[in-house]
């Protein structure tokens, strides 16, 4: 290891002290502001058809899925977000796909 | 094969590998033995089943991923989850714990190569959901950390809480995750902005943080194990602006730790230091 940076005892012990008296209270909320809380079990909407193999709703015949092969669907993000102008744009799209 | 010769049963049965390869794989012919009452022909009976096996298992991913489900569109997700499915079989009876390649799929997947934040932002879902499904424990409060003898706080190793995650990724990922979690637009939002998260669930609920710089290093090192005094070392020496008693809060707030200890070994080592 080539360490350059020794950080002392006393250093450390100061931030504990200083990070235990909540002197660091409003740094640290700020460092919390992407928090995010998510709830509930399951993604929202999307309970009903994803209990397990053999439980799925769309029970229809592999005939609905035959004859498709790979092709790229013009939807989301997936052509626009590459270029590094389209990137706002391409974003702003994403709202297309908001749940409804 | 083995047989068993209390079940009577007409024609050969297929190796279990080809009645699973075909589940995934519409192509391929229903397996021996599969039949209908009777004997009869059970094609479109083994098709519906395998159908609903590979549409139970992309949705599964739907669910465990839904930020890059949003990012590329349902029917784009969709088409990618069935290629990713034929490729990975569950290796768990818990639907849950699918996808845990998923991320590395999306990397070397032809059609979203120029999306290079999408890996990682299925890295973050897959560790939201692993957090979710993480043993409980109790978290490491501020009294247990102000209980060490300052001395003694260099040498100081943690124990990760098991629902605790450190990201490090060169791409907008906290940001691009919540404002898809919460349903925010994304305009704002430039994906080569790198950000380091922190994903941990003290108590009930799983929670996303960002991490300022330095921090994930300080983090990822404690969790693996290292004294704080390396930890911190390190941190400052990879970030210039690292700012430990910050770091030292946040992980207290976010209760990525279940506990600490104090290494006798590496204490002896400090008398010598403490003695003049």
């Amino acid at each position: 290891m080539s360490k350059k940076t020794i950080i002392g005892a006393s250093a450390i012990a100061g931030a504990v002290a200083m990070a235990l008296s909540g002197a660091t209270l409003l740094t640290s909320t700020s460092t919390a502001s992407a928090k995010e809380k998510c709830f509930g079990v399951a993604m929202a909407g999307e309970n009903d058809c994803a209990a397990g193999p053999g439980t799925t709703c769309a029970g229809t015949s592999k005939v609905d899925y035959q004859g498709n092969a790979w092709s790229l669907v013009d939807d989301g993000t997936c052509t626009t977000m590459k270029l590094p102008d389209g990137r706002t744009g391409s974003l702003e799209a994403l709202e297309r796909d908001l749940p409804a | 094969m083995r047989r068993s010769a209390e079940i009577s049963t007409p024609g050969n049965i297929a190796p279990l590998g080809d009645f699973t390869n075909a589940l995934v794989d519409p192509d391929l012919p229903t397996p021996r033995g599969v039949m209908g009452p009777g004997g009869a022909k059970a094609d479109k009976r083994f098709d519906v089943y395998r159908n609903n096996v590979t549409v139970g298992l992309v949705n599964a991913l739907v669910d465990i991923f839904p930020a890059v489900h949003r990012l590329v569109g349902d029917a784009f997700f969709r088409q990618m989850a069935r290629v990713y499915v034929q490729a990975e079989r569950p290796h768990s009876p818990l639907l849950f714990e699918y996808g845990g390649t998923f991320p590395q799929f999306l990397e070397t997947f032809a059609p979203v190569e120029h999306l290079s934040y999408l890996a990682d932002v299925a890295r973050l879902e897959r560790q939201w959901l692993d957090a979710f499904h993480a043993a409980d424990s109790k978290v490491l409060e501020a009294q247990d950390l102000g209980a060490v003898n300052p001395e003694d706080l260099p040498h100081a190793r943690f124990i990760r809480h098991p629902a605790a995650y450190v990201l490090r990724s060169s791409f907008a990922v906290v940001s691009i995750f919540s404002a898809n979690r919460s349903g925010q637009s994304l305009s704002h939002i430039d994906p080569d902005a790198a950000e380091d998260g922190l994903v941990s669930r003290p108590h009930h609920d799983v929670e996303v943080r960002q991490l300022p710089p330095g921090a994930a290093v300080f983090l990822a090192m404690l969790m693996d194990g290292e004294t704080l005094g390396q930890a911190a070392s390190q941190a400052a020496d990879e970030a210039e602006d690292f700012d430990l008693a910050t770091a030292i809060s946040g992980m207290l707030e976010a209760g990525i730790f279940a506990g600490i200890s104090i290494n006798t070994h590496s204490k002896r080592e400090t008398i010598h230091d403490q003695s003049d």
